[in-house]
């Protein structure tokens, strides 16, 4: 699946912002003040929902401000679907 | 109900702490047309994922007629919303239109009937057709007075004491109690002038509103104390409520409180009154026999 540069989100307070580039193999470089507790399930949460895309190959900057499981599954989603061009509510 | 921007984690993660009685979460005008996208995708997960309790859950799609409002409609029925808000309501056709929408997804998805319609008013054609707007559907739950577009529809501007929006707030009540739903009145933006709020939200109970809406947490306290009733109206209408379930056990129809026989709409106004002394948190839903 071809991937074009694209961001979702913000760095507002509860939200996360991903960045999506073309990438080989799924890289996750992720920033949050809670990654010592949490990075293992936000990295899982990201590569879950990329892989639910269809989506192996990509690299993925995440900068957190503590969203929570759901945001992050939207924000990741919402860049997949602008690197993509994959329409979530017809395919 | 309490104005959530649907593109705000953050806000729709906190917004049922403070205890509104519907969160209306918005993705009409507090959304970019560049983040329609991402907001939409948010307030599905929000709502398939975060524990809301007992708050009634309402989403401000957009219009029908922009190139949002069916991926809206389809995202929250699909992710299971209470009521969905029509923006810019001004005839029955157009909710005709979102019923017809509502019930394409909730087909594919197996939950025909779950979804139910709030219709926004915010024109004065949408005040002249008020009443068949209300009836419009059998998922119509409510009516809404939108005052920002619906001042400037008029061609005039919002003053304090709200002389420009009587026509069309006593309109709705009426439309709305004509057609046995309910009825809502518009946001007050101004967070510094609490008086003027608390002015405006004694006038609209008085005309017969239902409840406020409402954009910050800090105007749930006020919309409670002007809706909540008297200790005394609470302890009458517990009686007449105690009154009716004894005259059901007995078998008969008429009711007599302190040997006074109890018509109909005092029956009616007793049951709103409990109805609103739990909304306003003064008695329990379990404390009602």
């Amino acid at each position: 699946m071809e991937i074009k540069n694209a961001v979702a989100g913000t760095l507002e307070s509860g939200d996360i912002l991903i960045q999506i580039a073309p990438g080989d193999g799924l890289q996750i470089d992720l920033q949050s003040s809670v990654a010592a507790q949490f990075g293992h399930q936000i990295r899982k949460v990201i590569t879950e929902t990329l892989s639910g895309l269809g989506i192996e190959d990509a690299w993925v900057k995440a900068t957190d401000k503590g969203a929570l499981d759901c945001t992050i599954r939207a924000r990741v989603t919402a860049a997949a679907v602008r690197a993509t061009g994959k329409d979530v509510w017809k395919d | 109900m309490m104005f959530v921007p649907g593109n705000n984690p953050g806000m729709m993660a906190d917004a049922h702490i403070y205890g509104p009685d519907s969160i209306m979460l918005d993705l009409e005008d507090s959304v970019t047309m560049a983040e329609k996208d991402a907001a939409r995708l948010l307030v599905y997960h929000a709502l398939k994922s975060i524990d809301y309790g007992d708050t009634e859950m309402v989403v401000r799609i957009n219009p029908l007629s922009t190139p949002y409002g069916r991926k809206d409609v389809e995202a929250v029925v699909k992710a299971g919303v209470d009521v969905i808000r029509m923006p810019k309501t001004e005839t029955a056709g157009e909710v005709r239109e979102l019923e017809a929408e509502i019930l394409k997804v909730e087909q594919e998805i197996g939950a025909v009937g779950r979804t139910q319609i709030m219709a926004a008013i915010e024109s004065a054609l949408g005040i002249v057709n008020a009443y068949e707007i209300a009836k419009a559907s059998d998922r119509m739950m409510g009516i809404a007075l939108g005052a920002e577009d619906y001042s400037a529809n008029l061609k005039t501007q919002r003053t304090p004491g709200g002389a420009e929006l009587l026509l069309a707030r006593e309109t709705i009540v009426v439309a709305a109690r004509a057609a046995g739903i309910a009825c809502f009145d518009t946001v007050y933006s101004n967070l510094d002038d609490m008086e003027t709020f608390r002015k405006e939200v004694e006038l609209i109970k008085t005309l017969g509103f239902d409840g406020k809406s409402i954009i910050n947490p800090r105007q749930i306290e006020v919309v409670n104390e002007v809706f909540a009733p008297s200790q005394k109206d609470i302890e009458k209408a517990l009686r007449i409520i105690a009154a009716i379930k004894e005259a059901q056990q007995r078998g008969s129809g008429v009711i007599s409180v302190n040997g006074k026989m109890v018509d109909r709409p005092v029956v009616i106004r007793a049951e709103r009154t409990i109805a609103l002394a739990v909304a306003s948190g003064i008695i329990a839903k379990e404390d009602v026999l």
